[in-house]
């Protein structure tokens, strides 16, 4: 199972906990990941990406086995330690503080 | 016996503040979307447990939410706004022409009839509707494509449609107030829309009474006299009695004329209340002093409410959204800070009590009165 760790505000607008997990078919892709997770939590629809364009919104970030995705093409796949549910797929807000 | 219902906005969720009719004790409950920022929710007249929240956040974008049960429980509704059509610009702060974009939704406010329709405010500056209890929002596109539009620049909040409110009498008028447009009336129920600024003058544009680019903070109507409007304008206080085909001062004896908020008692046509805010530069209220000031001749003489509200180091804000009466007898009055008290006054004004005093930065104030 693919481990999907989000950021606080939107485990509380999905009503889930920090980790959810997806099961999906190879190729395992940010999209993949994102469309999955958009059709199981509504509620995320717009949250992450942008509903029409599919862009990541811009303070979002995206991270996998300590490497930053946030740029990386939405159709490339991920490390097979995420597709294989030992490393999570993190979706983070930018750092807010002063 | 009647009781009230406060709901408020902040910068990091929403609350509800419950009372009887007397209006001393209250219960608080909250915060509802903590983390996020609630810049209104207003409840149906129409069924006042039906209530609509506006949620956002610089980092997650728009969500929208809506409750069956008084605030009780919420579901997650439609947050996608596109505007209809091919977009254009409106006018960018260095006067360039800027891509009209959605950023989030300002004002809530429900039709006096049928608690399925509610009507969004939106930044970039536009108008939606939503017929399906906010499922999906429809832009009403003749304002947004009026023939002024790409003139319009933003002030410093942002281009926002702010206030929306509804002729009770012909529910086919309606005015949307725009920072940093001016005021718009539709009477075809929102095909079209037409400035009405006529008697605004601002100093910051360079012809100072143009149609359009008049910084309007908030407008205000009683229901039994729809076509006396009150406004708090960026400085000056404005009154139209024709419906916003022409405006006059009354600002009168205001010790500044600077503010965001504008209301009226509910059984008093004439009875209006502003907060005078120091000014554009200084966004908290003169010489330390919180003070509601009342005109019950409909402006120009007012006096000014002190009784419970700080009178020496106190420097808040008031913003546009954030002032609300209730509906009984005598009329109650509340606003929100921007340093989280929550004040009401039971007696129309006379005195004054805070019901919370550290809930983050208040962003709106809204009131219903319940049976």
């Amino acid at each position: 199972m693919i481990q999907v760790i989000l950021p606080a505000n939107l485990q509380t607008l999905a009503g889930v906990g920090r980790v959810v997990e997806l099961e999906l078919p190879a190729p395992v892709t940010q999209r993949a990941i994102l469309d999955a997770l958009e059709a199981n939590h509504p509620a995320l629809r717009g949250t992450i990406r942008d509903m029409t364009t599919k862009k990541r919104r811009p303070m979002i970030r995206f991270f996998a086995c300590e490497e930053d995705w946030s740029d990386a093409s939405p159709d490339s796949p991920l490390p097979d330690e995420v597709v294989a549910g030992k490393e999570p797929f993190l979706i983070l807000g930018a750092i807010a503080g002063g | 016996m009647s009781k009230v219902r406060v709901l408020v906005g902040t910068r990091k969720g929403a609350f509800v503040l419950s009372s009887d009719a007397g209006r001393k004790k209250w219960k608080v409950e909250g915060p509802q979307f903590a983390g996020w920022e609630i810049y209104h929710l207003k409840g149906s007249p129409a069924n006042p447990d039906r209530l609509y929240a506006s949620q956002s956040s610089s980092w997650f974008g728009q969500v929208m939410h809506r409750s069956d049960d008084g605030g009780k429980t919420w579901e997650t509704v439609g947050n996608q706004f596109a505007y209809e059509g091919e977009v254009g610009p409106h006018t960018w702060y260095d006067g360039s022409p800027h891509p009209y974009e959605f950023k989030r939704v300002w004002h809530l406010e429900p039709s006096l009839n049928d608690p399925d329709t509610v009507y969004a405010g939106v930044e970039d500056a536009a108008i939606f509707k939503s017929s399906d209890a906010g499922t999906t929002w429809s832009e009403l596109p003749g304002l947004r494509t009026h023939q002024t539009a790409s003139g319009w620049a933003p002030g410093a909040g942002g281009l926002c449609l702010h206030t929306i409110l509804i002729d009770p009498k012909n529910h086919d008028r309606m005015y949307g107030a725009i920072s940093s447009a001016g005021v718009f009336r539709t009477d075809d129920a929102g095909k079209t829309w037409k400035p009405i600024n006529r008697g605004l003058r601002s100093n910051h544009i360079p012809d100072e009474d143009a149609e359009v680019g008049h910084c309007v903070h908030r407008i205000a109507m009683h229901p039994s006299r729809p076509n006396v409007l009150f406004m708090q304008k960026h400085w000056d206080v404005m009154r139209t009695d024709d419906g916003g085909d022409t405006w006059h001062e009354i600002s009168g004896d205001l010790p500044t004329d600077f503010g965001f908020v504008v209301d009226v008692h509910a059984n008093e046509p004439d009875t209006v209340y502003v907060i005078p805010i120091t000014s554009d530069s200084l966004h908290y209220v003169p010489d330390g002093k919180l003070r509601v000031y009342r005109s019950k001749s409909g402006g120009n003489e007012w006096e000014a409410l002190t009784n419970g509200l700080p009178q020496k180091d106190c420097y808040v804000n008031v913003l546009r959204d954030a002032m609300a009466v209730d509906q009984l007898d005598p009329c109650g009055v509340y606003f929100g800070t921007s340093g989280g008290q929550v004040y009401a006054s039971p007696d129309g004004g006379d005195s004054w009590a805070p019901i919370v005093h550290d809930l983050p930065g208040v962003l709106s104030v809204e009131v219903q009165t319940l049976a």
